[in-house]
């Protein structure tokens, strides 16, 4: 209806308007993505992350931290605002434009930079003002150049970034499948050529990847365009599948669900077994963390208790672990078996979780939480004390704790695969248990009490107790995975139980989504694979002391944009669209019933408004 | 249905003489009150009356200091709220409250959290669904999305869930376009034809009268008026302080 709408308007008014630009709102971004140019700069991340490449000697990870930003922003400025009852006229030349214009005005940014690195030394406060970002930024060719390229660059990106509205829609398709594809491919060099030697096909990686790292040249072209040629050809399966599989009933559905879930256990056992040290160690590490995650997902997410101190139940199971199995525990050493000091921890778990709970549950909101904090640091401080040094071996910890022996495999730390299966068993436990907690009374009593405390007390809820029972769990999950770290690291101290580790699962579990199993699985592997846990490096290992910049940025952004996390679950977001048509048709009065309800309130508007006069 | 002063033994609910504190603050003074079986009565009262204290006092979320709180006969003065939503009292609270983003369905049954009766459950569902169609239609939605007077259907849907024998109903009119507060008084009338004993709090007098079998007028923590709705709506005292007149 647009086009019909606009073709006559644009038709006779594209010229004089073209210019008729928001210009305080192309200001407005483009000196916001100036600033933030300079902000990445001084951060160094273009300089440390120069090694990392992602295209052979054409593009590094050090460019890419830079290169994004004026296409983000050319991106944004011409985003339209859909508003109901206003025509939104089709996005056209301005658009563009305005791109244009921002990516200009954004180059101020690196160019201010160039020429104040010159000109001034300020290496003092700023470690990264010197010659090195100098010469990056410049592409080693001198201050003229760069200057001349920042602009040009600037309003390249720029006017890219804006043009994405303009392309039809299958384009836009390809283009962000092929970017998001090469960046992928690209990232997962190591677990893609581990694959790749696992099958016995280093050929092909060989080729594929730069002996330095990063995709050479031509396999990036020929891989554009064979990711290029996917969305065309899959175009509407991958959706019809879904559909399909959701239109599923009974017996049907049941089995589909089966196939799909035995599909991807399969996957799981089978692939670490053709994967390298370093990735099924990475992928060990996810494990590690998605349990963790998986137990605050019920206290957060379910119940809607805000925990920061949840490391405090990690540290118990990881030193109850050790004090159990260890020949070198200070105090008292049985040397249990895992499996025998694993139903301890799960004990001890579960008391600490009454213990620290009970005090913790009557708070509310803010209390709560600075409350769970000071309680995480103090278990840590208590294990780190000299007072308690004699049971728990003080800073020095507990070591020696010895690989588990399966009988039939043993699970240590020098062989992280079999690590990764030991976590992978307890996730899928994990997952269950979460799985049937949400679906039970248990979970709903949870929700309710998330959603409003008092009218699910008014319900009859005993919300004392299912809040308590929502620590328990949580606390049960995270001890079993300190259990793991104990026994997969050979020792345990208080220092690998910082509060950044409780705060790394939050931000884990809100980035993911909330009270979402599949969200929390996704934040795992995207958060803890890719950039690593608080003290494991991920995929992405340069990222390493950018980590919490990342984290903390990603967890502002998630909170404004997308506070329902990575996956809202596929359900609720049905239900939304649902939702919506229901209401236009109610608007509209399209629907039967509500046609009394519209006179009773024409009537009812009447005497009201007779009531008031 | 209007029963006298004299406190009939058979009163579902019951207070005798209640007092309570917030802290060292006296909210309710001596309370007497009784609601009979089948009865529609409303509690009056300005802001700061002791009106929702009354409620929280009914459902054990408050601990009378002194006095008697009596459900079906037994004293239940130190029983907790689940003891009490088992028994028989359910509140449908100020704003009525649902829990937004869970479903309709969620909501509905969060009702029902006490009862183990699966197939009264279901029966009781039905029975929610034959008072407001509309409900049904909705079961999937999002309680949150819902238009205000949905949302009061829901709510009071999801307090009949726990099958009570007596209703509470906090402000019903509170934050209810004029025409919805009309279509919800008329809710809570076919409510109490259909057998259902209800106690409602609220502000709009007029409103609540013209429904009310019978009001206890609330001043500052002390019943001052307790009469039958038409001799309260005649009573002059009461024409002047809360129905708008001079």
């Amino acid at each position: 209806m647009s086009a019909t709408m606009n073709a006559p308007i644009s038709g006779s008014s594209t010229a004089p308007a073209l210019f008729d630009l928001d210009w305080r709102r192309i200001g407005t971004w483009g000196g916001l993505c100036a600033l933030a140019l300079i902000l990445v700069s001084l951060i160094g991340m273009p300089v440390g992350l120069d090694r990392r490449m992602i295209i052979e000697g054409r593009l590094s990870l050090g460019y890419l931290a830079l290169l994004w930003i004026p296409l983000l922003f050319g991106y944004v400025v011409s985003k339209r605002v859909v508003l109901e009852g206003v025509e939104t006229p089709d996005p056209g030349a301005r658009d563009v434009l305005a791109g244009f214009c921002t990516g200009v005005l954004s180059g101020l940014g690196p160019v201010l930079l160039i020429l104040g690195i010159d000109n001034f030394n300020l290496r003092e406060p700023l470690v990264n003002w010197g010659p090195p970002l100098l010469e990056q930024l410049t592409f080693g060719r001198g201050t003229g150049f760069g200057i001349v390229a920042w602009f040009g660059i600037g309003a390249v990106l720029g006017l890219l970034g804006s043009a994405l509205h303009v392309l039809p829609k299958d384009v836009r398709r390809v283009i962000s499948f092929v970017i998001y594809g090469l960046l992928s491919i690209s990232v997962l060099e190591a677990v893609i050529s581990d694959l790749s030697e696992g099958f016995g096909l280093e050929s092909l990686t060989d080729d594929m990847y730069a002996r330095r790292g990063g995709l050479t040249v031509k396999s990036s072209i020929i891989l554009a365009v064979v990711i290029g040629v996917l969305p065309i050809l899959t175009k509407g399966r991958l959706k019809g599948a879904t559909n399909h599989y959701k239109e599923l009933q009974g017996e049907e559905r049941k089995r589909a669900s089966m196939m799909l879930f035995s599909g991807v256990a399969g996957l799981c056992i089978v692939l670490p077994l053709f994967l390298g040290k370093i990735v099924n160690e990475l992928l060990a590490n996810v494990g590690l963390f998605l349990l963790l995650a998986l137990g605050l997902n019920i206290v957060v997410g379910l119940a809607g208790i805000l925990d920061l101190g949840y490391v405090a139940f990690f540290a118990v199971g990881g030193y109850t672990t050790s004090v159990l199995t260890s020949a070198e525990s200070p105090f008292f050493a049985p040397e249990l078996h895992f499996g025998f000091a694993l139903i301890i921890v799960i004990i001890m778990a579960g008391l600490t979780g009454l213990v620290i709970g009970a005090p913790v549950i009557r708070m509310r909101g803010d209390y709560l939480a600075i409350v769970t904090l000071g309680f995480g640091e103090i278990i840590r401080l208590l294990f780190m004390s000299d007072w308690l040094k004699p049971y728990f071996g003080g800073a020095q910890g507990i070591t020696n704790v010895p690989p588990v022996d399966l009988g039939f495999a043993v699970v240590t730390g020098i062989d992280p695969r079999s690590v990764f299966y030991l976590v992978l068993v307890f996730c899928t436990l994990a997952i269950y248990v979460s799985w049937r907690l949400q679906g039970s009374r248990l979970g709903r009593a949870w929700m309710a009490i998330r959603e409003d405390e008092q009218v699910a007390e008014a319900m009859g809820i005993n919300t004392v107790n299912a809040k308590l029972m929502a620590f328990v769990v949580g606390a049960m999950m995270a001890a079993l995975s300190g259990a793991v770290l104990a026994a997969k690291v050979g020792s345990v101290f208080p220092n690998s139980f910082m509060i950044l580790v409780s705060i790394i699962i939050l931000v884990v579990v809100i980035v993911g989504g909330m009270g979402n199993i599949a969200g929390v699985l996704v934040g795992s592997f995207v958060l803890i694979g890719v950039l690593g846990g608080p003290r494991q490096p991920g995929l992405l290992q340069e990222f390493q002391s950018y980590k919490l910049l990342i984290y903390g940025a990603l967890l502002v952004f998630m909170m404004l944009q997308r506070p329902e996390g990575l996956v809202p679950s596929a359900r609720r977001s049905q239900e939304l669209h649902q939702e919506e048509f229901l209401q236009d048709a109610w608007l509209k009065g399209e629907d039967h019933d509500t046609e009394e309800a519209a006179a009773a309130a024409a009537a009812g508007g009447s005497e009201g408004t007779g009531e008031q006069a | 249905m209007s029963a006298e002063e004299s406190s009939s033994p058979t009163a579902l609910l019951e207070f005798r003489k209640v007092n309570t504190h917030y802290g060292a603050v006296h909210i309710l003074k001596d309370v007497d009150l009784a609601i009979y079986p089948g009865e529609l009565v409303c509690l009056l009262g300005g802001n700061a009356s002791g009106k929702t204290t009354t409620l929280k006092t009914l459902l054990g979320m408050v601990t009378p200091t002194s006095g008697e709180v009596v459900l079906d006969g037994e004293v239940v003065n130190h029983r907790p709220t689940s003891y009490r939503v088992a028994n028989g009292v359910t509140m449908v609270p100020e704003n009525r409250r649902l829990f937004k983003r869970l479903s309709v369905k969620e909501n509905l049954v969060l009702g029902a959290y006490l009862r183990k009766d699966k197939d009264g459950i279901e029966a009781d569902l039905e029975y929610v669904f034959e008072l407001f169609p509309r409900v049904k239609e909705r079961l999937s939605q999002k309680s949150g999305t819902l238009s205000g007077g949905e949302q009061q259907m829901v709510a009071i849907g999801r307090a009949l869930m726990s099958r009570p024998k007596v209703l509470l109903m906090d402000e019903p009119s509170m934050g209810l376009a004029p025409a919805l507060v009309q279509q919800n008084f008329e809710l809570i009338q076919k409510i109490n034809d259909e057998g259902m004993s209800i106690f409602m709090v609220e502000q709009n007098a007029n409103m609540a009268l013209s429904i009310a079998d019978r009001g206890w007028v609330l001043q500052t923590g002390t019943v001052v008026l307790n009469d039958t709705s038409e001799a309260l709506l005649a009573n002059p005292e009461m024409r002047a302080a809360y129905l708008g007149e001079s």
